[in-house]
């Protein structure tokens, strides 16, 4: 077990309070018709994300999946703005452009969210390979999900990075379904990262709702790939509170019961609470946490709510990265 | 100025530019290998680090170009054979088309993807794509298709400096034809086409190796009075439309000659541009010399029969004197 003092215990609890607080408002703002569009929460998850992030350096970089508002927060983002893009303003993160699916902060190492399952294990690889080829002793993590360890890029990414020895770590969270689907019927093996042995690079499952856990797995692959050590997998167990998406869907594929046994008994957020108390925290000190993280999110809304939407000609931005000669 | 080959060329553009510039390097399948003999010298020059082979991974290669990219580096990806694009498109498509555009403007993806054609050479459907008209409907992505030695390389070294991803298309059947390039550094800006031959009566517009076809028309439609201007389209997108409109709106007449399928093709989307803004220039008809919507057997005079060829063009040029 390695030690961990209490300034980085509360910064956890604090980044888990804030991916809770912003999911449950995301979800009311949902509901209440302010937000729009295909919404996949991060609630339930927050451990696991994290555990991971908090491995990181802020230099470090990430990249996140379908299912990522939890993920820019983990890894330090402000909440005003990653808001502000769920609500298509000007001011949010990718000005308008790319909403709940892909949040993105490269200010500190989110390389954006990608809505295609699987897509983003490339991109992180090809990351690290530029860090190794420049001599950097940065670090690339991958998040991505059970449904992803059957992508073909999943294989791909794994045998690049082993071959090349990249300071990557993949990180499966482990969710229990892909979409609707069930990872019992979809992947062949009941630990992910046992596929691990097929790279030649260490694997290992961990409890995802327990964000110690998670945090002392990450760090020790995040130090094998600084060291120059190569990749690692890790697959967090863990499970997402909410359906598939928010409001859209059938929940029939799921038990309710297998529900409620997850949030009552494997919530993160309580899990860690009790292991703060026996750790010597009081209660009122969490509680502080929270009510801080309450306002900020205040003043999120407050921040989205007051932002401008982009203008129509905005549509027409970014296309490229600098103005494209004339199309004529 | 010296004179080179094609593929001289574009070993020319990737080697100067890794000299030039650290962040550049190329890779792909058996690139350090030397197997198409487009990166003669390099490993020697810059080791298996820069000139790097892949696993026959093209998601997973393509995609670490784009992820290479977005923190700075600017990857030349070499394709082997443009269709082995197919097996990464989702990473051509989804991450290195919209990367900068979903993130609003955060990501760069200065990545160029060498995507060379062969047909014409019997190796049937899979291997004898020229899909740049599949990328064409594709906002985010440069694609070009340099057609002379000079323009390899000068658009090589444009692409690999462009902060875009930039896909170029490389006709093999021009690797092995020689031109001048200049001995000092050459740029060629991406987005203008050239005017090869100028005439008065039938503009053909050519794309990738269809120049070699359209140069060869225009010489023999001359003696029988038939003054052809031949534009060499060069860049896809951006598609330099004015410099096409302005030669129609001398000539009166249209042929484009596309070496890939009709439907939806390049030639495709010339014929509407200038239907839709240069209607009145027109004479006649505008024509398409093109690869019909059929796949590419292998037997040889099958696949013969289908490609555009210098008859072909000088056919319909002559019917559209009439």
């Amino acid at each position: 077990m390695i030690t961990i003092d209490d300034g980085v215990l509360r910064e956890m609890y604090r980044r888990m309070s804030r991916i809770r607080r912003f999911e449950d408002t995301t979800k009311e703002l949902l509901l209440a018709g302010e937000l729009y569009g295909a919404f996949h929460t991060s609630t339930g998850q927050e451990a696991s994300i994290v555990g991971s992030c908090m491995a990181l350096r802020i230099d470090d970089s990430m990249v996140g999946t379908h299912r990522s508002h939890g993920h820019p927060i983990g890894k330090g983002a402000q909440l005003d703005r990653l808001l502000a893009e769920l609500m298509g303003k000007e001011t949010g993160v990718n000005q308008g452009k790319g909403g709940s699916m892909h949040l993105s902060d490269f200010s500190i190492g989110s390389l954006g969210e990608t809505s295609i399952v699987g897509s983003g294990l490339p991109v992180s690889t090809g990351a690290a390979l530029a860090y190794k080829m420049r001599g950097e002793d940065k670090v690339s993590l991958c998040f991505f999900g059970d449904g992803a360890s059957s992508q073909g890029t999943f294989h791909e990414s794994l045998n690049i990075a082993s071959i090349w020895q990249l300071p990557v770590v993949y990180v499966c969270e482990n969710n229990g379904y892909g979409e609707l689907t069930s990872a019992k019927d979809a992947v062949s093996v009941e630990d992910i990262s046992v596929r691990a042995i097929g790279y030649d690079m260490p694997g290992v499952t961990v409890d995802g709702q327990d964000v110690l856990a998670v945090y002392e797995a990450v760090s020790e692959a995040v130090e094998r790939a600084r060291s120059g050590g190569g990749p690692s997998l890790v697959e967090t167990k863990t499970y997402r509170f909410e359906n598939h998406a928010v409001g859209r869907l059938p929940e029939h594929y799921r038990s309710a019961e297998e529900v409620e046994y997850w949030r009552t008994q494997r919530d993160p957020m309580v899990l860690f609470r009790q292991v703060l108390i026996e750790r010597g925290f009081d209660e009122q000190q969490i509680d502080d946490l929270d009510a801080a993280v309450s306002e900020e999110i205040v003043a999120a809304i407050e921040f989205a709510r007051q932002s401008p939407s982009p203008p129509p000609e905005a549509a027409f931005t970014h296309l490229f990265a600098d103005p494209a000669p004339s199309a004529g | 100025m010296r004179t080179v080959t094609y593929i001289q060329a574009v070993t020319e553009a990737m080697t100067e530019e890794m000299e030039r510039d650290e962040s550049v390097f190329i890779m792909g399948e058996d690139v350090a290998w030397n197997m198409m003999g487009d990166c003669t010298g390099m490993v020697e020059k810059f080791g298996t680090e820069r000139v790097r082979n892949t696993p026959i991974s093209e998601a997973g290669f393509v995609g670490a170009g784009a992820g290479a990219a977005m923190v700075g580096m600017r990857p030349i990806v070499h394709m082997l054979i443009a269709p082995f694009m197919y097996v990464a498109f989702d990473q051509i498509v989804s991450i290195i088309s919209k990367s900068t555009y979903t993130y609003g403007g955060q990501a760069r993806l200065p990545i160029t993807l060498r995507a060379p054609m062969m047909y014409g050479v019997s190796n049937a459907a899979q291997h004898s794509d020229r899909p740049y008209a599949t990328l064409m409907t594709i906002p985010g992505l440069k694609l070009i298709a340099p057609a002379t030695p000079h323009d390899a390389k000068g658009m090589l070294k444009a692409a690999i400096r462009d902060d875009n991803p930039v896909i170029t298309f490389e006709d093999r059947s021009l690797w092995g034809q020689s031109g001048e390039v200049p001995d000092d550094d050459l740029i060629v800006p991406l987005g203008q086409a050239a005017v090869r031959r100028e005439g008065t009566d039938v503009t053909v517009v050519t794309v990738a190796g269809a120049i070699t076809l359209g140069l060869a028309a225009a010489e023999q439609l001359a003696p029988e009075g038939i003054s052809v201007e031949v534009i060499d389209l060069r860049s896809i997108v951006p598609m330099d439309t004015d410099t096409i409109l302005e030669s129609v709106d001398k000539t009166g007449r249209l042929l484009i000659a596309d070496p890939a399928h009709e439907m939806g093709s390049v030639a495709s989307e010339i014929s509407a541009v200038v239907a839709q803004h240069g209607f009145w220039s027109l004479q006649a008809p505008i024509a398409r010399v093109t690869t019909p919507h059929c796949h590419i057997p292998f037997n040889a005079d099958l696949e013969k029969q289908l490609l555009p060829n210098v008859d072909k063009i000088v056919t319909e040029a002559r019917a559209l004197m009439e």
